[in-house]
């Protein structure tokens, strides 16, 4: 039990385990699934749709985080690459046919692409703060979203790309199907090869990796492509989904959500360690608190409070003065159950 | 202030006296540099456009920013200590929220005034507690904050309440001739208070130099006795208390509480300051340069108001360009610096 405990997933995970209980025993129903019409149905499928773009985002964050850095403009390049896609569908002569959605996606990606070369630039080589180099791009981006839609919310009929956000392939939506091949693409890439471990060594001592002879440049470069290719997947979802961008909307506050299911999962904002798993189990604690706040009936305005609150409890639990202080509180039991008296 | 603005020359060889050059340039570079901007701009608009050139729309740059200028100040404070503050749109609409709810409910102006004032900076304090004594990042904690201060507003109305009280409206409507065709508005002169006294802090008393000496290296200002944990507090309060002086500028401006409002004005702030000349790394900058980077926005809004032709979103381009411009002068005079 206590090797278990020790695992640093374990409390996100006993957190997700429980806020499931407290949905189950006020609703029946809310762990069982069914088929209809070939779909699989259920609560937890609709918290994976929903939680889909928060968790490919929180993907790309991961890694950005463990190199010591943070992405604010995700948001921005999910409203960019929504706005990009669908204004070359509305335009394109024929807007309703497959190829067209081909195109749109094609191009929403390289918009992300190019957006993130764009933050690894300033990071990397320019060496601006990573939170500031991002600010730039999270304040101009809705304003180039909103100058790519020409300020209005752009509606698509493309059945093909409506599938993107909300089609189903083998009884799964297709936005889990994505975000499960991005994570085991991700978890692959960087636990299989050695670039994970070069991640947390940039992330651990910049100066000390490059001079070990790594390229840190080129990976804190990696990274923000990277978050920025996960944003513009999003982006893509989330209009797909309401087949329409919107510059102004899309995407409002998920870099904050996307931040929080990164510190829930147990990555440091300091760099150097990350957990992929650990993040998928923290983006769905904010998709299930979401669906916690509905199922017990608290007014849907006070998630945003629920949701400060759990930030701090985490946070605290993390941090290592906060531990200490405990530990003193009580000095003669181990420090494991003391964690959860704090829960 | 030209010969300021060109850093030093380049004729002078010996490092030493290179490096004391430009440290006492640089220090005022960035600002001056806004400053020119300003000017530059204000003088470009007025070649456009004949009415431009009035002391009315200079006036107005202050008028219609009263709160974003309270703003800027107290992240200005937080920014020289090393740290951010994003909760401070979110407190602002708080603060309307809570100014207009006790308003309907017929509270007396001061009483709301006060308590609005003490919500402000009691979260202001609460997450610089939070931020000294669990050694957890300002950003988290501001943004958790932000969500709280958020949250809040939500749970108090969803709806927008109006102000009715005769106080408000009255300072909402009242306008302080300067002369015959010029003046400003109660706010305006409420604002400016704020700017003098945090100059008189930052510049002229303990607080503010430790301040200084907090962003410029924290570790010796511990070793030279300062009081670093209570300052680092302290900033988070002041932020928390202009935050809620902003909201009720911005109640005076808007004659509404709305939870929505406000959103996004963290950036705002943060993009004045920087602009303004303050680094982000802390250490160097001035509220007075803080005051210029508002302007600085004020006039990009005023321009595109005037062009007509231009769709609001420009405002954001042109800001997030502005933001991106003066981080890499301020990239390029910190590397000479050091």
């Amino acid at each position: 039990m206590k090797s278990v405990l020790k695992n640093r997933l374990a409390w996100p995970v006993i957190a997700l385990v429980a806020l499931l209980a407290v949905n189950q025993i006020f609703r029946g129903d809310f762990l069982s699934l069914r088929m209809q019409d070939g779909h699989l149905y259920g609560s937890i499928i609709d918290i994976m749709r929903n939680g889909a773009p928060t968790i490919l985002i929180a993907l790309g964050m991961t890694l950005v985080i463990a190199s010591r850095g943070i992405d604010l403009s995700v948001g921005a390049v999910v409203a960019i690459a929504g706005a990009a896609s669908c204004a070359y569908i509305a335009a394109s002569p024929e807007p309703a046919s497959p190829a067209t959605a081909a195109v749109a996606v094609v191009i929403a990606v390289v918009a992300g692409l190019v957006l993130g070369v764009w933050n690894g630039f300033l990071v990397s080589t320019i060496g601006v703060q990573p939170i500031i180099a991002t600010l730039v791009l999270m304040t101009a981006g809705r304003g180039i979203a909103q100058l790519i839609t020409d300020g209005q919310i752009v509606s698509v009929t493309n059945d093909s790309y409506k599938a993107i956000g909300a089609g189903y392939l083998f009884t799964l939506p297709i936005s889990i199907l994505i975000t499960a091949v991005v994570f085991i693409l991700a978890a692959v890439l960087t636990r299989r090869t050695a670039l994970g471990t070069l991640i947390e060594a940039v992330g651990i001592n910049p100066v000390a990796s490059r001079l070990a002879g790594l390229r840190a440049r080129n990976i804190i470069w990696i990274v923000y492509i990277f978050s920025a290719f996960c944003a513009a997947i999003a982006g893509l979802m989330i209009s797909s989904n309401v087949t329409a961008a919107d510059a102004n909307n899309a995407g409002l506050y998920i870099e904050m959500d996307a931040i929080l299911a990164v510190v829930i999962g147990g990555t440091s904002l300091a760099g150097g360690r990350y957990s992929l798993v650990g993040t998928v189990v923290g983006a769905f604690i904010i998709q299930t608190l979401t669906t916690t706040v509905y199922t017990l009936g608290i007014p849907p305005e006070v998630t945003l409070v629920f949701k400060a609150l759990v930030v701090l409890t985490v946070c605290l639990l993390q941090a290592p003065k906060a531990r200490n202080l405990l530990r003193n509180l009580k000095p003669a039991s181990p420090l494991r159950t003391k964690e959860k008296v704090a829960v | 202030m030209s010969p300021l603005s060109t850093v030093a020359p380049p004729t002078i060889k010996k490092p030493s006296a290179v490096r004391t050059r430009m440290r006492s340039g640089a220090r005022y570079a960035p600002t001056l540099a806004t400053l020119v901007l300003f000017i530059l701009m204000f003088i470009v608009g007025a070649g456009m456009y004949p009415s431009f050139l009035s002391g009315q729309v200079l006036l107005n740059l202050f008028i219609d920013n009263t709160f974003l200028i309270v703003l800027a100040v107290g992240m200005t404070f937080v920014i020289l200590t090393g740290g951010i503050d994003l909760s401070v749109g979110a407190v602002v609409a708080l603060s309307m929220m809570v100014t207009a709810t006790m308003l309907q409910n017929g509270w007396n102006p001061g009483i709301v005034i006060l308590a609005v004032l003490v919500i402000g900076g009691g979260l202001g304090l609460l997450m610089g507690l939070i931020i000294q004594y669990f050694d957890i990042q300002p950003f988290i904690v501001t943004l958790a904050g932000m969500f709280l201060a958020r949250g809040l507003c939500y749970v108090i109305s969803l709806e927008s309440i109006p102000v009715t009280d005769p106080f408000f409206t009255g300072m909402a409507q009242a306008r302080i001739p300067l002369s015959e065709e010029l003046f400003i508005s109660p706010g305006v002169l409420i604002a400016l208070v704020v700017v003098g006294v945090a100059f008189f802090v930052l510049h002229h008393t303990r607080f503010g130099r430790t301040v200084y000496a907090i962003g410029g290296n924290e570790h010796s200002a511990m070793l030279m006795g300062l009081a670093v944990k209570s300052t680092k507090v302290l900033v988070y309060s002041v932020s928390g208390l202009c935050s809620a002086i902003a909201g009720i500028l911005f109640s005076f401006y808007s004659l509404s509480g709305y939870s929505l409002a406000a959103q996004g004005m963290e950036l705002d702030a943060i993009a004045a300051v920087v602009i303004g000349g303050t680094l982000l790394t802390g250490g160097v900058g001035y509220v007075l340069g803080s005051v210029v980077g508002v302007l600085v926005l004020g006039i990009v809004q005023t321009f595109i108001a005037y062009d007509g032709t231009l769709s609001s979103w420009w405002t954001k381009i042109v800001i997030g360009g502005l933001l991106l411009v003066f981080i890499l002068l301020q990239r390029l005079f910190t590397r000479r610096t050091n």
